[in-house]
């Protein structure tokens, strides 16, 4: 071996120490950034962003190496992905996803390598039961509570008679599911429609017959911007409520504006909500990307401030990964919804609010806060989960 | 099932039908008259309505955005004949579904790139908003009828220029036999390309007069280029009237079967098998038609003149 080989050696061994122990912390992001649901994954990676700059591109006192990769939808793409980000990347954490079935296409991989999985939106009840996971945490929600919580603002509201209204697919079924388990009155009609249904003049006909108090309904993204806008087409905002789960959000509502305006919500946070932590924060969002944020954003906000308070415990080490476990499960950050904790099953304990839609002063739309139905709610999945 | 909830449910029958209508003639002519597969038709539909709302955005008026985006589709239907689809028309089938399925990726990618990934919508204009009572509690939106109304109104037209007028005339006679009508010394290039922008346009318009009904977003015009594909494969291809009645047929087997289906297997089975049978059977049905027709009738209900039943 000549001198030259050697020094070769040498620096290579030097930068691969460098990297070992860089002091970086490595954060990985899965999250749907194409197709028409790409609003969504993009608010998440903005309210991420927002926080991480606030914090001059560090959290827990560590620099932040963020890597966002897009899953399109697509379970095989989203597991190529997340996979590269565990073994190529060795990121310390992965923030995802939007949809449910993204999150079960890249949870094994993931919590199997032992990296940290934070789930800024998808709360399937899969992985809140028996199957729940040490390295698994979601700050959002478990799916069904939005929907059982909108059964409560129905007995609330004093509706007697409901028609209910799902796209034909698991999250549609859930959400009708979690509704009928906590509405007290009858659900006249139940229907499932086509996923991405365009045209509800049918359906619409069938509302208007029946007789209903209110309509219930889960139709995310395109869905209910059409919805809506033949549901005030047709008239029937005159003769009956319109409540629902993930159909008149800040990621909808530019699209059904006035049609929307006064229909009920459940969810656990609006841009409105009364702290000073949500007000600075709608406030910054706004002057940095111009439009109003919605419940994604904040979700994936208060998760870099929950990384950033685990990390700042464990004093930038995230090698021992019980100590960043503890750190994490003491949810020790100030969330833009308010009080937060997380269950024995990783989920979130919190506040559901019953919401309505109004337009600002400045012609823009978003829900607004309106008064708390339910505090310190945990799902019904928890009592299972052994860990 | 009251008679009143039956009529409203026909009426949007009628109404998707004439919509389908609008994009399968443009689809049932290159189809028939070139011999061309042109996956990208749906594509001028989510053009049309694109158009609209950029229109609707920069004069504020959706009358003059309707002829502005009508205008703008014609250009862009012969703008991409010119650019793509006429070095495509000699070669085989595999190859247009190529070149035409790439064109709706990037087409698709381009709205997004350019409106964002967000659902849009346009409101319709003020002296068509608003709902007409029917009974006492059933109301339909003005604006539909306006699209019935227009939708036949177009038909109507289309009727008269392909049965009545010269233009007419070669466009069924090169539906039939082109090679006939090339070697009696027609331009048949230039035939081409008017029954190709003319075909985009009333795609467009179809997707000019959808925006304020359904919403507006990338890659809108998928799922009904699919079902227009139905249309022209049961009415006939190349058959203009074939394709109108198939359009109403589908219009309306599609709208009463979606609401009528689980209605129907509840009689029969309990609700919870109905609910999960009858919206899948519902989405089934106008492929069932189709399938039938085909056993029945090879070549449509109403084949082009010319082409043996």
């Amino acid at each position: 071996m000549n001198l030259t080989h050697m020094s070769a050696g040498l620096a290579l061994s030097a930068a691969l120490g460098t990297t070992a122990f860089a002091e970086d912390l490595k954060i990985g992001m899965v999250v749907t950034l194409s197709g028409p649901p790409a609003a969504l994954g993009q608010q998440i990676v903005d309210g991420f962003q927002l926080a991480l700059d606030e914090k001059g591109g560090m959290l827990g006192g560590q620099k932040v190496e963020l890597i966002v990769e897009d899953d399109e939808l697509k379970p095989d793409v989203a597991l190529l992905k997340a996979t590269s980000l565990v073994e190529r990347d060795e990121v310390d954490f992965v923030v995802g996803t939007v949809f449910s079935n993204m999150l079960a296409a890249i949870f094994k991989p993931i919590v199997q390598s032992e990296t940290f999985l934070i789930s800024p939106n998808a709360g399937p009840s899969t992985f809140a039961g028996k199957n729940c996971n040490p390295y698994f945490f979601a700050t959002s929600y478990q799916n069904n509570q939005n929907a059982e919580v909108s059964g409560m603002i129905a007995n609330a509201q004093g509706f007697e008679s409901i028609f209910a209204m799902v796209p034909n697919y698991q999250a549609g079924r859930d959400n009708m599911d979690g509704f009928k388990q906590t509405f007290e009155g009858t659900v006249t009609d139940e229907v499932f429609t086509p996923l991405g249904h365009q045209d509800f003049s049918a359906e619409l006909a069938r509302i208007s017959t029946s007789d209903a108090d209110a309509l219930f309904t889960f139709m995310p993204g395109g869905m209910g911007v059409r919805l809506v806008k033949q549901f005030d087409n047709a008239g029937l905002s005159e003769n009956m409520k319109f409540m629902s789960v993930f159909t008149t959000d800040e990621t909808t509502l530019p699209g059904q504006q006035d049609a929307a305006v006064g229909f009920l919500a459940a969810g656990t946070w609006a841009p409105d909500m009364p702290n000073e932590a949500n007000t600075a924060f709608v406030a910054a969002f706004e002057a940095k990307y111009g439009y109003i944020p919605g419940s994604y954003a904040m979700q994936a906000y208060d998760t870099a401030s929950l990384i950033d308070s685990a990390v700042a415990k464990t004093g930038g080490d995230v090698s021992d990964k019980d100590a960043v476990r503890a750190a994490l499960k003491e949810a020790d950050f100030t969330s833009l919804r308010g009080d937060f904790a997380f269950n024995n099953n990783h989920y979130p304990v919190q506040d559901f609010q019953m919401l309505n839609v109004v337009k600002r002063e400045d012609g823009k739309f978003h829900t607004s806060f309106v008064s708390t139905i339910v505090e310190d709610y945990a799902d019904s999945f928890h009592q299972d989960c052994e860990m | 099932m009251s008679l009143s909830l039956f009529l409203i449910l026909c009426l949007n029958g009628l109404q998707y039908g004439v919509l389908l209508f609008l994009i399968a003639a443009g689809l049932t002519l290159v189809f028939g008259v070139m011999g061309f597969i042109n996956l990208a038709h749906g594509v001028q539909y989510m053009v049309g309505a694109y158009l609209a709302f950029a229109y609707v955005q920069l004069t504020g008026s959706f009358m003059l955005a309707v002829f502005l985006s009508l205008g703008t589709a014609l250009v862009f239907g012969l703008l991409l004949e010119y650019l793509v689809f006429r070095h495509l028309y000699g070669r085989s089938h595999l190859d247009q579904v190529l070149a035409t399925f790439g064109i709706i990726i990037f087409l698709n990618e381009l709205a997004k790139v350019l409106f964002g990934p967000a659902t849009l919508t346009i409101a319709p204009p003020d002296f068509l908003s608003g709902s007409i009572q029917l009974t006492e509690t059933l109301r339909y939106p003005v604006y539909r009828f306006a699209t019935i109304v227009a939708g036949l109104a177009v038909a109507l037209g289309l009727f008269f220029i392909v049965s009545y007028t010269r233009i007419g005339m070669l466009i069924r006679a090169g539906a039939t036999t082109p090679e006939m009508v090339s070697a009696l010394g027609v331009n048949i290039q230039r035939l081409f390309m008017i029954v190709f922008g003319v075909g985009a346009m009333l795609a467009g318009f179809a997707g000019v007069i959808a925006a304020p009904i359904f919403a507006i977003e990338p890659g809108m015009g998928d799922n009904i280029l699919i079902v227009a594909f139905v249309v022209i494969i049961i009415g006939g291809i190349g058959s203009i009237g074939g394709a109108f009645v198939a359009a109403l047929l589908v219009g309306l087997i599609d709208t009463l079967g979606r609401s009528l289906a689980t209605t129907a297997l509840s009689v029969v089975f309990d609700a919870s098998f109905a609910n999960q049978v009858g919206p899948a059977l519902a989405s089934m049905l106008i492929y069932i038609l189709m399938a039938t027709i085909l056993v029945v009738r090879p070549k449509g209900l109403l084949p082009a003149k010319g082409v043996a039943p």
